[in-house]
């Protein structure tokens, strides 16, 4: 059987981006492979990780559990597109300040995951916060650097807007 | 590349997905949000010849109310559920349950349909179709079939749906006004599937409990009503004392099966406990009429 293969076209970080590839690739893979995006990271590759996340049509959705060509025709934002003109977004700023990271490995995902939760809930808990982060999986901060970012980046963003 | 080979189709319209399905002779799969399926292609735990992707049939996705129901296309996303005001408003118990179901980046792709037809005896919207007396609408070439809960589900991962039909709509009769509700559960980690969830409809006269509706999930093969404990409360009513006669009595009707996550006893403690939170929660909720 030859490998079934189909052209994309999609908007990635505000730009159109093309590729031609099997249709069984991954979305994720497809960011890093063909567009050499390799900001998203591969983690568990069954949606439990979470380090895949990236934002399809501005929504947190696992890169792993999504073919590349059921993103044919979305607008996706993946780490790379949350800078802009190298000033960092607030949510990474906060990230440094209050040690959000550590090996680094989770952080795509969790800024992405984070800045979903954040659009949906501009002011959220302490208990909101952990639940939403809950849909990442860090293994060095033990979380608590990553609250506090999170609760600064909030408060940072109500004051911006 | 993860997944196995397979022949790849978007259909446009649900006529064409059938001709696949007939094509594909029930070696074709339908995907809809895909995050229970995509996991097992990534594993290849499944093998199918073609995979059948109903995203691009806008028609299936979509809420409104009809009848005294409010009718969710198959491919309504979980998330488009949550953030609702028509499913808030008269479906409280469906947002309440939408809030357990993995999270949130899950809730943006995973559909109503695609739960109900994986059928997961532990996950949370089988145990609400089956609570609220609920029914699915299942299409094939044929024509189509209406379908209740316990005519739906059959045992772990398996319904009754033909390999040529595909779960089109869900359609939930609207909670009257006043009516009491909690969906209840208990997990290792928030976001993974439940080990046991309980998801209670309480309607009440002052103590009375007029109407009592209870369902278990991870508590057996398929979601489980949970007649027993209702006849207790309708007829002692929701004291302290009823509630957790109600709630023993729940706990001694399931019949589970142990796993390497929890004993089949450990189970029936959960529905047990799980079910005197849901009903106390419930009834503190539901206005007196």
């Amino acid at each position: 059987m030859s490998e079934p293969s189909t052209s994309i076209r999609l908007t990635v970080n505000g730009e159109v981006r093309e590729g031609h590839c099997p249709t069984r690739k991954l979305l994720v893979d497809f960011l890093r492979e063909d567009l050499g995006l390799t900001g998203t990271h591969v983690g568990c590759e069954h949606g439990i990780c979470g380090a895949c996340t990236v934002l399809v049509n501005g929504e947190a959705a696992r890169a792993c559990l999504m073919l590349a060509v059921q993103a044919d025709g979305a607008d996706v934002t993946t780490i790379e597109g949350v800078a802009r003109n190298g000033v960092l977004h607030p949510l990474q700023e906060a990230f440094r300040e209050h040690h959000g990271l550590q090996c680094g490995f989770c952080t795509p995902g969790m800024l992405m995951t984070a800045l979903d939760l954040l659009r949906v809930n501009p002011r959220p808990t302490e208990a909101e916060i952990r639940e939403g982060i809950s849909a990442v999986l860090c293994r060095c901060t033990g979380y608590h650097g990553i609250v506090k970012a999170v609760a600064a980046a909030a408060d940072r963003l109500r004051a911006v807007r | 590349m993860k997944p196995p080979r397979f022949d790849y189709h978007a259909p446009a319209s649900l006529d064409e997905a059938l001709a696949l399905l007939v094509r594909y002779g029930g070696d074709g799969k339908v995907v809809a949000g895909g995050q229970s399926l995509m996991p097992l292609l990534n594993f290849r735990l499944v093998r199918p010849a073609a995979l059948i992707d109903l995203n691009r049939i806008g028609s299936l996705a979509g809420i409104r109310a009809a009848n005294g129901h409010v009718v969710l296309g198959a491919m309504t996303r979980q998330r488009a559920i949550e953030f609702s005001p028509l499913v808030a408003e008269r479906l409280p118990l469906l947002r309440e349950a939408t809030r357990w179901v993995g999270h949130l980046p899950i809730r943006s792709r995973g559909t109503i349909g695609g739960s109900l037809a994986h059928a997961d005896p532990s996950a949370e919207y089988p145990a609400v179709l089956t609570v609220l007396d609920g029914e699915v609408v299942a299409r094939s070439r044929a024509g189509q079939r209406v379908l209740k809960a316990a005519d739906l589900f059959e045992t772990y991962l398996t319904t009754t749906l033909s390999p040529d039909e595909i779960l089109t709509e869900v359609r939930l009769p609207v909670m009257a006004k006043g009516t009491g509700w909690a969906f209840e559960e208990f997990a290792r980690r928030h976001g993974d599937f439940a080990i046991v969830g309980v998801a209670a409809v309480i309607e009440r006269q002052g103590e009375r409990c007029v109407r009592a509706r209870l369902a278990a999930a991870g508590a057996g093969p398929v979601p489980r009503r949970l007649r027993e404990a209702e006849a207790v409360l309708e007829g002692d009513g929701l004291g302290r004392a009823a509630i957790e006669r109600a709630a023993a009595r729940a706990g001694e009707a399931v019949d589970p099966d142990g796993d390497i996550h929890a004993s089949a006893d450990y189970r029936r403690n959960l529905t047990r406990v799980l079910t005197a939170r849901a009903v106390t929660r419930a009834a503190t909720r539901a206005a007196s009429r």
